[in-house]
C-alpha cells in the first residue's frame, strides 16, 4: 500500500544523533603542569594521543621523564609547606568547591574531550563520568574543615607530597577521585595520567589554574610507565595512590617495601553477578548489560562473571542475546549508542587473544550481528556460555565487552565460585528474597556488593577490594583515611 | 657460656635437699622434685612438638638456660596456615557477642595464672617480680578492652552513606581472613597481646611467630587460649626462628595480611616485598625509640603501654559497602 513505511523502508532508518566535536577546542601541544605553569617536559619528549574510534592524531603530550618528576615533586613540597597544610580548611573547602563548580560550567567540554580521547559514549561520559567527578569534589570539599570529626582520631594530619597514577578507563573521574580527598585532607598531588587518556586531566589542570589553586598544589605529569615508576619511587612523595592493573599494583607494592611510603591500590577485578531464579528477570538483564557493557566492559568491577541459577539459564540466556542484538555500537559522540570504541590497539588485541581462548578452551561464543566502523578499534559485545571455572575467560580480568557465564544450583554454590578468584572487588546479587540478598552479601568476598542493581557510584560510598583487587578504600568518610595521619 | 640447667621460671622454690650422713636404714629427707613443662607449638588447637623434632634452648637476658622452646620449621609454619584458614569461616561467622564472650573468657584464664606469667615474663624480660606482675596486669587489661570491641567495631568503623539517589548503601568492616603476626621481640607478654588480640577480636584468624628469643609466656598464652574457648586454629603460636619463618608467612599465598611488628628491621624490606607476592596487606613495623623497651632485644618498640586505639584492628579489616535499591 502506498504511503505505508515498511520496516526497511528509509524512512525507518537510523538517524545518528552526533555530538559536536566542535564544543571543545584541542590544542596541537600541552605541556606539564608544574608549579601552576604548563611548561614542556625538561628533555623534550612527546608522546602522540589519538582518538581510539578513528586513530587520528589529537594532540601531542609532554612525556615526563625524571627532572620533571623532580620539579613536579619539588613544586608540591613547597606548596605543602608552605600553602596548603598552613591553609585554614574552610579555605581549602572553598577551592575544591570552586573546582568543582567549574568542572559543572565546562560539563560539556569534559565529556566531549573525554569521549574524543578515551573512546566511551558520549551519554556515559555525559551522565556518568562528569557529573560524578564534580560530585567528588563537591563531596570532599565539605570534609576539609571537618576532618576532626572524621572519626580517624582527634587530630588527623595530612601526609604531605601524593602521587597519583590513574588508568585510562575513567580519566577524568579517576583524577577527581584521586584528588579531591587528598586536597581536601591538605596534601599535594603529583597526578600522572594515563598514557591514552591525558587530555581532560590537562583540562582539569585549567581548571585548577581558573580556580585560582596556588601553584604546585596540584602538578599533572603526563607520560607512560617511565614517569609512573619515577614517581613511585622518588623520596618526596609520603603517598602513591594507584589505580590499574593487579601486575602494576604488585610491583608497586615492591617498590615502596621497606620504606615509610603509603601505599593504597585499586586494582583489577572478575566480579560474580549472580542472578537467582526469583529475581525480578526484567531489572536483572539490563543490569547483566549494564554490568559488562558499560563503558566498553572497561571497568575493574565490571560483572565479568555471569553465575545464572541453573533453572533460569534459558530464559536469561534468550533475553541477554535479545538486549543484545538492540545495543547500538559506534560513533562514541553519536548520543544514542551503547558501546563505544576499545582505548587502544594494545587492549582490542589482549581482548580478541582472550576470547580465542574462550573458544579454544571449549566456551561457546555469541555475538549480536552488527557492523564495526572500518578505523578505529571496536570489538562487537560478546557473550560465552558453556563458560567453566577453569577457563581462563573465568579467570583473568579481560577488560572488554565479554561477559561469561556460568551457573550454579545452589546459595551455597553460587558463593563457592562467586568467591573463587583471587580477585574481591565486587560483586552482584540478582533475588528477590531480601533475607538471602544479606545472607550473600555476608558472603561474597568483595569490597562492593551490588544487591538487584550494579555499577553505581556515589562520592560519599567507598569503593575498593579484597585479596588481590588492592588495599584501601576511595569515596566516603572511609576514603580520607588513605591520605590522613591519624 | 655453658648450660648450667634450666633456672627457676616458676614461683615454686625448692629448698635444696640437705646431705649429710644419713643411717642405713633412714632415708634422706627431699624436697619434692619440681615437674618441669615441655614448651610446645600451638596449630589447630594441639600442641604438637615441630615436625622437624627440632627445639633450641631459651635463655634469660643474663644468659641463664631456662627451657628448650620447639623450633618451629617452615612445614609447621604452612600447617599453621592451614589450620587458620580452616577456622575463618567458623570464627568470622560466629557472632560479635559471642567473640566478646570468648575473649572476655581469655582474660578471666589470663588473670588465674596471673602469677605464672609474672614469673616467666620476669625470667624472660630480665624484669624484677613488681615490674613484671605490673606488665602482666597491663596485659590482661588490654586483652578486656580488645575483648570489649567485637561487637562496636562496626559502629565505629562502618556508616550508612547517603548516596544521591534511591538506594539504601551501607559500609562495615570486615576481617580480612589469615594474618601472619611477628610478635614483638622485647615485649614477651604485653607485645604479644597487643598485636595478637586486635586480629582475632576483628575476626581473623592468626598465625603468630612468638619472640624468637623470648618464646615461653606465649607459649604459655596458648595453653590459656586453648582452655577458653577459642577455636582451634583461630590462633597459632609458632616458636622458633624468624629467619627461618617470617619469609614463609610473608611469601605464602594463602595469608592475606601480615603484623610486621617484630620484624627484625633488616629483614622488614625483604618480607614486605614477599608480602606483595599476593597484595598482602601490611602492618609495618611502628618504631619508637622513646619506649621502655628500648634497650631490649628488638632495639626500639613501641610503648606497648599506651592506649592503643583502633589502628590496629583496622589494619585488618576490610570496609565492604552494600547497595539495594529502595522502591517498590
Amino acid at each position: 500500500m502506498a504511503g505505508t513505511p515498511q520496516l526497511a523502508d528509509p524512512a525507518w532508518a537510523y538517524a545518528p544523533a552526533p555530538e559536536s566535536a566542535g564544543i571543545v577546542s584541542i590544542a596541537p601541544e600541552y605541556g606539564l603542569f608544574i608549579d601552576g605553569q604548563f611548561r614542556p617536559a625538561a628533555a623534550g619528549g612527546q608522546l602522540a594521543t589519538i582518538n581510539p574510534a578513528t586513530e587520528e592524531p589529537l594532540a601531542r603530550v609532554a612525556e615526563a621523564a625524571q627532572a620533571d618528576v623532580d620539579a613536579a615533586v619539588t613544586a608540591a613540597t613547597v606548596a605543602f609547606e608552605r600553602v596548603w597544610r598552613p591553609m585554614p580548611g574552610a579555605e581549602r573547602a572553598k577551592y575544591l568547591y570552586r573546582i568543582a563548580r567549574i568542572v559543572q560550567e565546562r560539563a560539556r567540554e569534559f565529556a566531549v574531550l573525554e569521549s574524543l580521547d578515551n573512546g566511551k559514549p558520549i551519554r556515559e561520559s555525559r551522565d556518568v563520568d562528569v557529573p560524578l567527578a564534580a560530585a567528588h569534589f563537591f563531596y570532599y570539599a565539605g570534609w576539609a574543615d571537618k576532618l576532626e570529626h572524621a572519626g580517624l582520631g582527634p587530630q588527623p594530619r595530612p601526609l604531605g607530597v601524593a602521587g597519583q597514577i590513574i588508568p585510562w578507563n575513567f580519566p577524568l573521574l579517576m583524577a577527581a577521585w584521586k584528588l579531591a580527598p587528598a586536597l581536601a585532607a591538605g596534601n599535594t598531588c603529583v597526578l600522572k595520567p594515563a598514557e591514552t587518556t591525558p587530555l581532560t586531566a590537562l583540562l582539569l589542570a585549567e581548571v585548577c589554574q581558573q580556580a585560582g589553586l596556588p601553584p604546585g598544589v596540584v602538578n599533572v605529569l603526563t607520560g607512560a610507565g617511565a614517569t609512573g615508576a619515577a614517581l613511585v619511587a622518588h623520596p618526596g612523595v609520603r603517598k602513591i595512590a594507584f589505580t590499574g592493573s593487579t601486575d602494576v599494583g604488585r610491583q608497586i607494592a615492591a617498590a615502596v617495601a621497606g620504606t615509610s611510603t603509603r601505599l593504597t591500590l585499586e586494582l583489577g577485578g572478575k566480579a560474580a553477578n549472580i542472578v537467582f531464579d526469583d529475581a525480578p528477570m526484567d531489572q536483572a538483564v539490563e543490569g547483566i548489560v549494564n554490568g559488562i557493557f558499560f563503558n566498553q566492559g572497561h571497568v575493574c568491577c565490571a560483572g565479568s562473571r555471569l553465575l545464572v541459577q541453573e533453572s533460569v539459564l534459558d530464559e536469561v540466556t534468550d533475553r541477554l542475546r535479545t538486549r543484545l542484538a538492540a545495543l547500538r555500537v559506534g560513533d562514541p559522540l553519536d548520543k544514542n549508542t551503547d558501546i563505544g570504541a576499545i582505548n587502544s590497539r594494545e587492549q582490542l588485541t589482549k581482548i580478541c587473544e582472550l576470547s580465542d581462548a574462550g573458544e579454544a578452551e571449549g566456551a561457546q561464543r555469541w555475538s549480536p550481528a552488527c557492523q564495526l566502523p572500518q578505523r578505529g578499534f571496536w570489538f562487537a559485545p560478546t557473550i560465552f556460555t558453556g563458560v567453566s571455572q577453569s577457563h581462563r575467560i573465568a579467570r583473568e580480568e579481560i577488560f572488554g565487552p565479554v561477559l561469561s557465564v556460568l551457573t550454579f544450583r545452589t546459595p551455597d554454590e553460587a558463593v563457592a565460585k562467586a568467591n573463587n578468584t583471587p580477585y574481591g572487588l565486587s560483586a552482584g546479587v540478582w533475588t528477590d528474597k531480601g533475607s538471602r540478598v544479606l545472607w550473600l552479601a555476608q558472603r561474597l568476598r568483595a569490597g562492593v556488593v551490588w544487591a538487584n542493581t550494579f555499577n553505581k557510584f556515589d562520592p560519599a560510598s567507598p569503593f575498593g577490594g579484597y585479596r588481590e583487587s588492592g588495599y584501601g578504600r576511595e569515596g566516603g568518610r572511609h576514603g580520607l583515611a588513605a591520605y590522613l595521619d591519624a | 657460656m655453658p648450660d648450667r640447667g634450666p633456672a627457676k621460671a616458676s614461683r615454686a622454690k625448692a629448698s635444696p635437699a640437705k646431705a649429710g650422713p644419713a643411717g642405713a636404714s633412714e632415708p634422706v629427707p627431699r624436697a619434692r622434685l619440681d615437674v618441669r613443662k615441655t614448651y610446645k607449638l600451638f596449630i589447630g588447637g594441639v600442641f604438637p612438638r615441630s615436625e622437624s623434632g627440632r627445639s633450641y634452648p631459651v635463655r634469660t637476658p643474663g644468659g641463664d638456660l631456662l627451657a628448650y622452646a620447639a623450633q618451629a620449621s617452615r612445614k609447621d609454619a604452612r600447617d599453621a596456615v592451614v589450620a587458620a584458614r580452616r577456622a575463618v569461616s567458623g570464627w568470622s561467622g560466629a557472632t560479635a557477642y559471642n567473640r566478646g564472650q570468648v575473649l572476655y573468657r581469655v582474660a578471666e584464664m589470663l588473670e588465674g595464672r596471673a602469677g605464672q606469667f609474672a614469673a616467666e615474663v620476669a625470667a624472660a624480660e630480665g624484669l624484677t617480680a613488681m615490674a613484671a606482675r605490673a606488665r602482666v596486669a597491663a596485659a590482661i587489661d588490654r586483652w578486656v578492652w580488645y575483648a570489649g570491641w567485637p561487637d562496636k567495631l562496626a559502629q565505629v568503623a562502618g556508616a550508612v552513606n547517603p548516596v544521591a539517589g534511591p538506594y539504601v548503601n551501607f559500609s562495615l568492616p570486615e576481617p580480612v581472613g589469615v594474618v601472619a603476626v611477628l610478635a614483638p621481640a622485647a615485649s614477651s607478654l604485653l607485645g604479644l597481646v597487643s598485636v595478637l588480640a586486635p586480629v582475632i577480636a576483628t575476626g581473623n584468624a592468626a598465625v603468630v611467630a612468638a619472640s624468637q628469643d623470648r618464646p615461653l609466656p606465649a607459649a604459655t598464652l596458648a595453653e590459656v587460649l586453648a582452655t577458653s574457648d577459642v577455636p582451634a586454629g583461630v590462633v597459632n603460636l609458632l616458636t622458633g626462628y624468624q629467619a627461618e619463618l617470617a619469609p614463609v608467612l610473608a611469601g605464602h599465598q594463602d595469608v592475606d595480611a601480615i603484623d610486621l611488628a617484630g620484624a627484625a628491621p633488616a629483614s622488614a624490606a625483604d618480607l614486605e616485598r614477599l608480602a606483595a607476592g599476593n597484595l598482602k596487606r601490611v602492618l609495618r613495623a611502628q618504631r619508637d625509640s622513646a619506649g621502655p623497651d628500648a634497650a631490649g632485644a628488638a632495639g626500639t618498640e613501641p610503648d606497648w603501654a599506651a592506649s592503643p586505639g583502633t589502628s590496629r584492628m583496622l589494619a585488618f579489616t576490610e570496609i565492604k559497602t552494600v547497595w539495594h535499591p529502595a522502591g517498590i
